[in-house]
């Protein structure tokens, strides 16, 4: 057997272990420790991808590839982000607890697993490795009432997708006689077509994996569990999880149901087509500026699934490019909102950030950015995400979905820029000066944001590879 | 590399960024570094425009082949690059931009006194992108430029603007932008046939008529909101009113031109059937707006509003000159780019003076301003001239030549440009008449200064530019003398080919 392939995972979790016994021994307060060393963990296992040879192991329950290793890669970056950008928050906010770093690794753990199984049972394990997290996580600031109630929303909706997902994978199962996804792929090409239970538990998987990255109609929880959620944790769900859920939901799809292209592109189609427009027309009257975030995530996800929707290897690749681009703007966007404070009280309006252009021009500059790349303006990253996905979309001679997602673009480009007049065009007092942690969040995401035009290629080649390898 | 040398379109493009980049890292005292931004943005604009002389003095203009050509590989497995040059048609634009931003940045010297380091940089962004959307050869590069403007252009007029700036600046922004990702559709399209975006080589494409139909309408989706045509036009008058002077003026100065200078790269080259399929839809469209918002203007008591209807007007005689698709309608709507460029430009100078003096731009305030300001009222009238297109000023020779394209197109889209004319001298008289002469019926009115020196050096290259163009056009008609040909020339071998299928 070759247990050396999920090294990554297993240094994760070793870290994890003894973190977890590092925190409980001690009586003093050992939580700023174990923030760094689960972020030397998270390191470590970025490394270890980086070098992870290529293969399958644990009798085709693993595999690793291009693609894992690109999502993987885009995963542990976005829990350190995660992580460095929560730092501040949790210590003013009285919550800097050793198990809120250690539920973070757990949760990329699971991530991890996930985009690496290749099987519908450790598919599962991983995923419900991740959600456990992330419902606890939601909940952390225990003694809100808003967070208590985000993490049960979260949780009893969780398990409801989660459910779906196992009922679905039994059907599965059933008319294939396998979880592997190798051998369901054998079911589905069969000469003699596939059977149609097989589609009808494909639907329920589709549908449980659509609620794990908030597509339409499966969205929401979004908002609501958003708004309640402390806002690094926001920060968080919007990023990494959902970008694991995308990207598990793409090689789901395009994976062991390629042949199925027909049935499922119609599914996909209608969620991303839904996405797009929710999340364009909903978030125009949102005050609360988490509320706007969780709007604008969903039309993130829209214009993401556009990629997979289109069904090509160009499409993959958009799909890709838009949630690596994603992740980082994301991550940058939340570290502005976790440095809304005043007076040591966290702010959560999108009128708070009046008047950031003159008190903290810095900051200001670099949300402008973040707006204006999620809106889709060259030069800046966001824009490159959208042009491939449109550009696969074109290809393709999905008309609908191209002309939907630039009209929805210029609805949006509406809300982004509500934000940059509000910091712009308003006045307002000064912020809390913004801790060490937060800038230097900022200045790389903004960096990557705004420079991303002049080194594409890399991240087209890694992208290019992993649908290589998804398609295969 | 090039004829220059050294890549020099890339040096205009990206040396007000490195001017911008100074200007943020300035420290010290606010009113330290608001002179020192403004001196920083003046000197890196004067640079630029010195070095820019150099496509003046050495471009060629016997070939309609693009020069000063710079091309790197940006993403080759795409068919992207980095691919600049110029030809006849855009080379001026590019001067037309580097000249009038020093102008603005001068224009603004006193003008604007809160944020002024954010201003100056918010302009040396703008001229990067204009100068880099002239210049582009590639069609993605050209399409980041073209809409990177829209950010230093939403902050200008959001945050130096007027009362209702915000809803001008929204305005202006989801208007363009919605119009732009129609038209980055269509690019996808052309890239996605062509397997390449630069150009050059698309113009070697063949498309059928029907998709040329709908590439067509996704182009004109943009490039109409940029001119702006009529019925898309009412971002315009808003966004001049509210924007700050040095605002309207490259707006007005250059802005608008990137629209139908769009429709001349793109639309006219790659879609020839399309084009003479929609050229009657044109030429009502703009016969409407010519004649429609010159009467508009006449109602106007905003000096501001009326001088943005007439740009309305003015560029709609552009957009015929355009669709006449012969040598001396092209010909003349670029002339007419230009000198709108510098004369209008010059008009919203001209209102900004008296608005830094008394705070208004309503026409009724004013009344009597030659008798205490004879010079500056005399630059006034040299530009009303211009816009009135009075023989001798930059105004008629680019009229002229549209009207007589036009007269080839039809005579009736002649007769409405020329109405254009009529109308356009009534309205400037009008609010000249109003503005300038008549009694002084306001007792503050009577403390106002004449021209500044700073002023007289603003308006200096302006008058003389609007004077060389009118008396000796020839010095600019030739720059692009071979490239209209040339257009000419593969438009019509174009219709000459056998009709496909599905038109």
């Amino acid at each position: 057997m070759n247990w050396t392939l999920i090294l990554p995972e297993l240094a994760l979790a070793l870290s994890g272990l003894a973190a977890l016994v590092a925190g409980v021994l001690p009586r003093r307060d050992t939580s700023f420790a174990i923030n760094m060393a689960v972020l030397g963990g998270l390191l470590l296992a970025g490394v270890l991808v980086l070098a992870q040879p290529e293969g399958v192991a644990f009798g085709g329950q693993y595999v690793s590839d291009a693609f894992t290793r690109f999502v993987k890669l885009l995963v542990v970056a976005g829990a350190g982000l995660g992580l460095l950008v929560a730092l501040d928050w949790n210590a003013k906010e009285g919550l800097a607890k050793f198990e809120y770093p250690l539920l973070l690794l757990f949760s990329t753990l699971g991530m991890m697993v996930m985009i690496s199984a290749n099987d519908l049972i450790a598919l599962y394990m991983g995923l419900e490795l991740l959600s456990l997290s992330l419902y606890v996580i939601a909940a952390f600031n225990r003694d809100s009432e808003r967070s208590a109630e985000s993490g049960l929303k979260y949780f009893v909706l969780g398990s409801l997708a989660s459910g779906l997902l196992l009922y679905g994978s039994s059907l599965i199962y059933g008319f294939s006689g396998s979880t592997n996804f190798d051998r369901i792929a054998d079911a589905v090409g069969a000469a003699s077509g596939a059977p149609f239970g097989l589609v009808i538990g494909l639907v329920f998987v589709l549908a449980a994996l659509a609620f794990k990255v908030s597509a339409v109609p499966f969205h929401m929880w979004t908002p609501d569990v958003y708004e309640g959620a402390p806002t690094p944790v926001t920060a968080f769900f919007a990023s990494a999880p959902k970008v694991a859920a995308i990207a598990l939901l793409a090689r789901v799809a395009a994976g062991p149901f390629g042949d199925l292209v027909a049935q499922w592109q119609q599914v996909i189609i209608l969620a991303s087509l839904g996405s797009m427009i929710l999340g364009a027309l909903a978030a125009i009257g949102q005050k609360n500026i988490k509320r706007l975030m969780a709007y604008s995530s969903i039309g993130h996800v829209g214009y993401a699934l556009m990629g997979l929707a289109v069904g090509s290897e160009l499409g993959l690749r958009g799909l890709l490019l838009y949630i690596a681009i994603y992740l980082f703007t994301n991550v940058g966007a939340f570290a502005v909102l976790v440095a809304m404070r005043r007076k040591g009280r966290a702010l959560e309006g999108v009128d708070d950030l009046a008047g950031l252009g003159k008190t903290d021009p810095a900051m200001a500059l670099a949300m402008t950015l973040f707006m204006l790349s999620m809106a889709g303006i060259p030069p800046l990253a966001g824009f490159f995400g959208k042009l491939y996905v449109f550009l696969a979309a074109v290809q393709g001679g999905y008309w609908v979905l191209a002309v939907v997602g630039v009209l929805t673009s210029a609805i949006s480009a509406y809300y982004y820029l509500r934000v940059i007049k509000v910091m712009y065009f308003d006045s307002g007092d000064a912020l809390d000066p913004r801790p060490t942690s937060l800038s230097v969040v900022l200045a790389g995401t903004g960096l990557f944001t705004i420079f991303f035009f002049l080194f594409p290629a890399p991240f087209l080649a890694a992208a290019q590879a992993a649908v290589n390898a998804l398609v295969g | 590399m090039n004829t220059a040398g050294f890549p020099l379109l890339s040096l205009l493009t990206f040396l007000p960024l490195v001017g911008a980049a100074i200007i943020l890292f300035v420290r010290g005292e606010e009113a330290a570094i608001a002179s020192n931004a403004r001196w920083t943005a003046l000197w890196t604009s004067l640079i630029t425009f010195g070095l820019s002389l150099i496509l003046w003095f050495q471009f060629d203009k016997t070939t309609a082949a693009f020069q000063f050509v710079e091309k790197l590989d940006w993403m080759p497995e795409f068919g992207l690059g980095y691919y600049m040059g110029v030809d006849g048609i855009s080379v001026l634009f590019v001067l037309l931009s580097t000249a009038l931003t020093p102008l603005c940045i001068l224009s603004s010297w006193e003008a604007v006194q809160n944020r002024v380091r954010e201003y100056m940089v918010a302009f040396l962004v703008l001229e990067t992108m204009m100068v880099g959307m002239f210049s582009s050869l590639d069609m993605v590069m050209f399409y980041i430029f073209f809409e990177g403007v829209l950010i230093p252009m939403f902050l200008i007029i959001g945050v130096w603007g007027g009362a209702r700036r915000v809803y001008a600046a929204y305005k202006l922004f989801l208007y363009t932008l919605l119009g732009s990702l129609l038209m980055l559709l269509a690019m996808l399209v052309l890239w996605y046939e062509a397997g390449t975006s630069s150009i050059p080589a698309l113009f070697e494409l063949h498309l059928p008529p029907t998709l040329q139909v709908w590439l067509f309408l996704a182009f004109l989706a943009s490039f109409a909101v940029k001119v702006p045509m009529w019925p898309v036009h009412t971002w315009l008058p808003d966004a001049h009113v509210e924007a700050p002077t040095a605002g309207s003026v490259i707006l007005a100065g250059v802005l608008l031109k990137m629209g139908a200078y769009g429709f001349l790269r793109f639309s006219l080259p790659l879609l020839p059937q399309a084009t003479e399929w929609f050229a009657p839809l044109i030429f009502a469209l703009s016969v409407i707006a010519v004649v429609y918002t010159s009467l508009v203007a006449l109602a106007q008591e905003d000096m501001k509003k009326l001088i943005a209807y007439s740009s309305v007007a003015h560029m709609g005689i552009v957009t015929i000159g355009i669709f006449t698709l012969n040598h001396q309608g092209i010909s003349g709507a670029i002339f007419q780019m230009l000198s709108h460029g510098v004369v209008s430009g010059a008009l919203f100078l001209c209102v900004g003076v008296l608005y830094d003096r008394v705070h208004s731009r309503e026409i009724a305030r004013y009344g009597g301003v030659a008798k205490i300001m004879p010079a500056y009222a005399m630059v006034f009238m040299l530009f009303t001239m211009g816009s009135v297109a009075l023989p001798g000023t930059a105004g008629f020779p680019g009229e002229f030549l549209v009207i007589v394209g036009a007269w080839h197109a039809s005579p009736w889209v002649a007769l409405g440009a020329g109405l254009g004319m009529i109308l356009g001298a009534a309205y400037m008289l009008y609010l000249y008449r109003r503005v300038v002469f008549s009694k002084i019926t306001r007792e503050d009115l009577k403390a106002l200064l004449d021209l500044s020196p700073r002023e007289y050096v603003t308006f200096a290259p302006l008058v003389l530019l609007t004077l060389w163009m009118g008396v000796y056009p020839s010095s600019f008609l030739s720059f692009f003398e071979a490239s209209v040909a040339a257009l000419v020339t593969r438009h019509e071998a174009a219709m000459a080919l056998p009709r496909l299928a599905g038109m």
